[in-house]
């Protein structure tokens, strides 16, 4: 099962840019004051 | 004002409209050759005796038309219509838009041609040649540029959750794609896999499914998540769930693939794997149906006069359905019983007509309109009849294909009491008829509903004109 050797590092190396990704985003302050968020989409567009 | 100013102040609504009126005519197409290969299956006759009429070479013709075609460009006008909206800012680039919808009719058309002529690669789901790879690859750079540009030149701060799925959907996708169409050509339409016997399968059902789980699910979720909202006129029911919907959907998907290898050639622990994440999908899934479903708390009544939002809750019925259905299916002890008969089938559709079939389709009736300059659609009363002949021909089909697999399995697996097979595989096949002959009148129902909604739409577009949507003023949402 070599294929493994390709499919499980890859899937690591997703996993952290994943987590990279909910790093940026929490210290980006993309979820403070969240639930106004959902109602913004509500009033214009 | 010069002109490009002008352009900046309204969204670019060309390459949705092109997007939206595609979806519609390819789901026609696409769902005419389900019916078409299900009449096959029922009374083999139909093949004529013509190869590229053959149900082997119409099979993957259907599959990638509904998915890639009908399901694509649905998925490319709402990604492009709603990072527009949510953002407050115009396409990142018009030209690069256009190249995606032209480059992808143009895919769409090379695999209507080169499918029945028989070329393929022979992968489920990704069967198209390696040049016809290579232009996918193309415009699903140009796909990636133009949504990532237009989130990264925003207006709005926050970046709306529907965004998210969206954006894992596109890198994904290209991430599968690359990896599971490394091939080596030996000819103009011609290649072999880059991977050989087991390590193929494995990378085949890596991207198979999670080909259902970024394609087919992230990308619809997307959907789901701007277009009930609005139909609704209610906020999503916790955008706070919806958040930890999105991360904790794609951090656990990428290893449910091995449960579609089960009692194979594969490592048993891989199959385990396999099982063990399919499981743990079960989860969010259901966490963002019932978030979805509840937008809808406290405003229930709106589902009895609103067919365009009965489209879209009941997509996520089937979507609760099928999330649970998938992962019992994936149990190995269940497998044994349920892999290779039509119950997968059965399974599959009420995941494809059931939830991205209606959540598309909704999707359309609430763009349609916008997108022509209408209030509303040219017949409601045509949306409420396509949404039930929808609805039933899903529930029979689904229901013919559940008996039939599990009919097929129990009939396989008999024994006598000398240990010899009680039934012969013919057999099964024989028994099969009647449920085959029902699947193709749920599909028949199904197409019928289509085929409606195309002439909505072409009676919805000629009644009114293209119309051009100013972006609110900045200052409006600081």
């Amino acid at each position: 099962m070599d294929i493994l050797f390709l499919l499980i590092p890859l899937s690591v190396a997703l996993v952290f840019f994943i987590l990279g990704a909910l790093w940026w985003a929490v210290h980006r302050g993309q979820f403070e004051d969240i639930e106004a968020e959902g109602e913004r989409i509500l009033r214009n567009d | 004002m010069n002109f490009a100013n002008m352009q900046a102040s309204v969204y670019n609504d060309k390459v949705v409209r092109q997007f939206a009126i595609m979806t519609v005519v390819w789901g026609v197409v696409g769902m005419l050759v389900g019916v078409i290969i299900a009449a096959q299956l029922t009374w083999p006759e139909l093949n004529l005796g013509i190869p590229w009429l053959s149900y082997g070479r119409l099979r993957p013709l259907h599959t990638n038309a509904v998915i890639f075609a009908f399901g694509g460009c649905g998925l490319f006008a709402a990604a492009y219509y709603v990072v527009q909206r949510t953002c407050h800012v115009r396409l990142f680039s018009d030209k690069l838009a256009a190249f995606t919808f032209w480059g992808w009719q143009l895919v769409i058309l090379l695999a209507a041609v080169s499918l029945p002529l028989g070329f393929t690669s022979g992968k489920e789901y990704a069967e198209l040649e390696w040049p016809i790879d290579i232009l996918i690859t193309l415009v699903w750079v140009a796909f990636a540029v133009v949504f990532f540009g237009t989130v990264g030149t925003r207006k709005v701060r926050h970046i709306y959750v529907a965004n998210w799925f969206f954006g894992a959907f596109i890198l994904a996708v290209a991430l599968l794609h690359l990896v599971n169409s490394a091939a080596l050509p030996v000819g103009a339409m011609k290649s072999y896999s880059a991977y050989a016997g087991v390590q193929d399968a494995m990378v085949q059902w890596w991207y198979g499914h999670n080909a259902v789980g970024f394609f087919l699910t992230a990308g619809f979720l997307g959907m789901m998540y701007y277009f009930i909202p609005k139909q609704a006129e209610r906020p999503v029911y916790s955008y706070r769930l919806s958040i930890v919907h999105f991360w904790a959907l794609i951090f656990t998907y990428m290893w449910a693939g091995p449960h579609h290898l089960h009692y194979t050639a594969l490592p048993d622990w891989t199959q385990s794997i396999g099982m063990l994440f399919s499981l743990i999908l079960l989860a969010p899934s259901w966490g963002g149906m019932i978030n979805g479903i509840m937008t809808l708390s406290g405003a229930w009544h709106k589902l009895r006069d609103d067919p365009i939002l009965r489209f879209l809750i009941v997509s996520l019925s089937f979507y609760g359905m099928s999330t649970f259905e998938g992962p019992m299916m994936s149990i190995k002890t269940v497998n044994a019983l349920s892999h290779y008969t039509d119950w997968t089938v059965g399974h599959v559709h009420s995941g494809a007509l059931g939830w991205v079939g209606l959540v598309t389709m909704g999707t359309m009736y609430y763009l349609i309109p916008r997108l022509f300059g209408q209030k509303q659609m040219y017949s409601t009363k045509a949306i409420e009849v396509h949404f039930w002949t929808a609805t039933i021909g899903i529930v029979i089909y689904i229901a013919a294909m559940w008996i039939a697999g599990v009919m097929q399995g129990l009939m396989w697996r008999a024994v006598n009491a000398d240990g010899t097979l009680t039934y012969t595989f013919v057999e099964s096949v024989k028994a099969t008829f009647p449920f085959y002959v029902l699947r193709l009148l749920g599909g028949l129902l199904y197409l019928g509903g289509m085929c409606l909604m195309l002439w909505n739409t072409v009676k919805t577009a000629t009644a009114g004109r293209s119309v051009d949507v100013q972006i609110p003023a900045a200052a409006a949402h600081a």
